[in-house]
């Protein structure tokens, strides 16, 4: 089923990861990202190895869930990996073969990057629950506003998109179920039987959405919302100790990795 | 005619996942051609989970469903068999229309039976006269028909396909009183005339002691309760444990009998309440 695809869904807790403010962890996302990338000599890919382990214990996710959201982007990892390990150049190792040794220590450092780089992210996701991240987003993307970069415009349509997903899915889940209950089919057949097949289900849920809009405008504008001009909060995001200590930490990880290169 | 039998149904939505839940457990019930069921429960009670294993919409973690003695997740075809003989409709069936014509909407179960299109003509004619869609609407849009309106719709475009078990989930949900008598009584005729079995999940009680011939209660995901209107109002408790009430009649009958009125049978109906009434003053009198 549709449903099952949950990829990166927040994962509620209580885990140091989840109470720290969504901005210092967008920011130390970020760092974590560039400190993957700037020093790629295995002393760095072991620290970053460690560090991600440390991570995935402290947020109190169960290693298995974050493992099998990774299993989508195999191909993804395994594709880099191949790549790498034929087109890199140096000395083979046979004589006369096109693997290298520096492919083969390419591969596994490029696809442990990878691997590292997906469960960061995840980290983010699972910790950190949609709302938050488009709230710490508006905040960060803020100074923007000054190039009338419409940023609380953008970060409200992001988080809507978000909200509204799941709806989606389910939605898509029952039509699909009405329709095979009056003999549509969708598993069989060629490309265009198999595209056609999918009218029905489209259809209705263009019509359903557009319905949902309009209700949630009206909704929205019932409750007197006008745009993000001189709009509160309800949760306002305040730095903490411990947030300031998190992006700390970040910036001295990839001060050191930067000064070790 | 079909048999539907249901074996040790078990339904967990998310298995193997942190999310895991056991929706229904120990499902195992018999429908004999030709019965009327209502299938009554609270919210989250299972009913919706449970209907869509009977055509192989969802397909049980454990135990089985039997369609005239075959279980009917043996195969992909047996599936697609499965439901052409076992109509599913689901609960606000109205937002699943999407042809440009009423006509075409009601046709597109029998057309994917690939039937003729004189037998389609046929078809949609006899449906749309059971499920009281009138031949006026046939060439206007499904859209721009009021919902009770496309409810009936919906409802016709599965009777078309001619099931011989035809299920339905909440058909009066959100319809006015009026709206959804005429809907019941609907369904009563089709069932007289076609002899198709009919299941219907309703939380009306109501509804129930007028039409039903057997309620099946539902509640935490087990059948709690089974058996003809009389039996089931019979046990009062059970069915408010399950968080539904009784029909107004039996409630009242209940509350005669608190105060020391002798009235002895279930109420269920008006009639029966009247009766119970009369018997209790004529020994009083
Ligand atoms: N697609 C689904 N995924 C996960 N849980 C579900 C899904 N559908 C229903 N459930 C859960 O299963 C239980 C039974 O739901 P349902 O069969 O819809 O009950 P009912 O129709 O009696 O209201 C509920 O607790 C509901 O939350
Ligand atoms: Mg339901």
């Amino acid at each position: 089923m549709l449903k099952d695809i949950t990829i990166g869904q927040y994962f509620p807790g209580d885990s140091i990861l989840h109470r720290l403010d969504p901005r210092a962890k967008l920011i130390a996302v970020f760092l974590y990202i560039v400190a993957l990338f700037v020093n790629s000599s295995w002393l760095a890919n072991a620290v970053m190895l460690i560090l991600t382990i440390i991570l995935m214990a402290v947020s109190g996710i169960p290693p298995r869930h974050i493992l099998r959201g990774l299993r989508p982007m195999l191909f993804i990892i395994l594709l880099t990996g191949i790549l790498n390990l034929f087109f890199t150049k140096g000395t083979p190792v046979l004589p006369g073969w096109i693997i290298t040794w520096e492919g083969i220590s390419q591969t596994i450092k490029m696809m442990l990057r990878i691997t590292m780089l997906i469960i960061g992210t995840f980290l983010l996701t699972y910790t950190t629950s949609p709302m938050q991240i488009t709230d710490g987003l508006e905040y960060l993307l803020s100074p923007l506003k000054r190039l009338h970069v419409p940023v609380h415009e953008l970060t409200l349509i992001m988080s809507m998109a978000l909200r509204f997903i799941p709806t989606l899915i389910e939605e898509t889940d029952k039509i699909m179920s009405a329709q095979k209950s009056r003999g549509a089919d969708f598993e069989t057949g060629g490309l265009v039987q198999r595209a056609k097949a999918l009218i029905p289900v489209l259809v209705p849920l263009f019509v359903s959405s557009f319905r949902r809009a309009d209700e949630l405008a009206v909704a929205m504008e019932s409750r007197c919302y006008h745009g993000g001009e001189g709009r509160t909060r309800m949760h306002e995001l305040v730095y903490t100790r411990r947030d300031i200590v998190a992006i700390c930490l970040a910036v001295a990880l990839l001060g050191l990795l930067i000064i070790l290169r | 005619m079909a048999e539907i039998i249901t074996e040790n149904l078990e339904h967990r939505y998310g298995a193997g996942t942190p999310f895991e839940h056991v929706a229904i457990r120990n499902v195992s019930l018999r429908f004999a051609p030709g019965e009327m069921v209502f299938l009554a429960g609270h919210t989250g009670s299972g009913k919706s989970t449970f209907i869509q294993h009977l055509n192989a919409l969802l397909a049980p973690t454990a135990g089985r469903v039997l369609l005239d003695g075959e279980d009917i997740n043996r195969s992909k075809a047996s599936r697609r068999d499965t439901r052409r003989k076992v109509g599913l409709v689901f609960q606000y069936p109205e937002y699943q229309l999407f042809e440009e014509t009423v006509r075409k909407d009601i046709a597109f179960g029998p057309r994917n039976m690939g039937l003729s299109e004189a037998e389609i003509d046929e078809r949609v004619s006899e449906a749309a006269d059971f499920a009281g869609v009138g031949e006026e609407q046939f060439d206007r849009s499904p859209l721009e028909l009021s919902g009770g309106q496309k409810r009936r719709i919906a409802i016709a475009g599965v009777m078309a396909m001619r099931p011989s078990v035809l299920i339905l989930d909440e058909p009066t949900a959100g319809l006015d009183p009026r709206g959804s008598r005429l809907l019941m009584e609907n369904l009563r005729t089709y069932r007289e005339k076609t002899g198709a079995t009919l299941l219907i999940v309703s939380h009306s009680m109501e509804d129930a002691a007028r039409y039903a011939g057997r309620i099946v209660v539902f509640r935490e995901g087990e059948v709690c309760l089974d058996g003809t209107p009389a039996e089931v109002f019979a046990h009062p408790e059970t069915v408010y444990e399950a968080g539904l009430v009784l029909p107004k009649t039996a409630e009242i009958a209940r509350l005669l009998k608190q105060q020391g009125i002798p009235v002895d049978n279930p109420a269920y109906t008006r009639e029966l309440l009247l009766e119970a009434i009369c018997r209790a003053a004529g020994l009083q009198a």
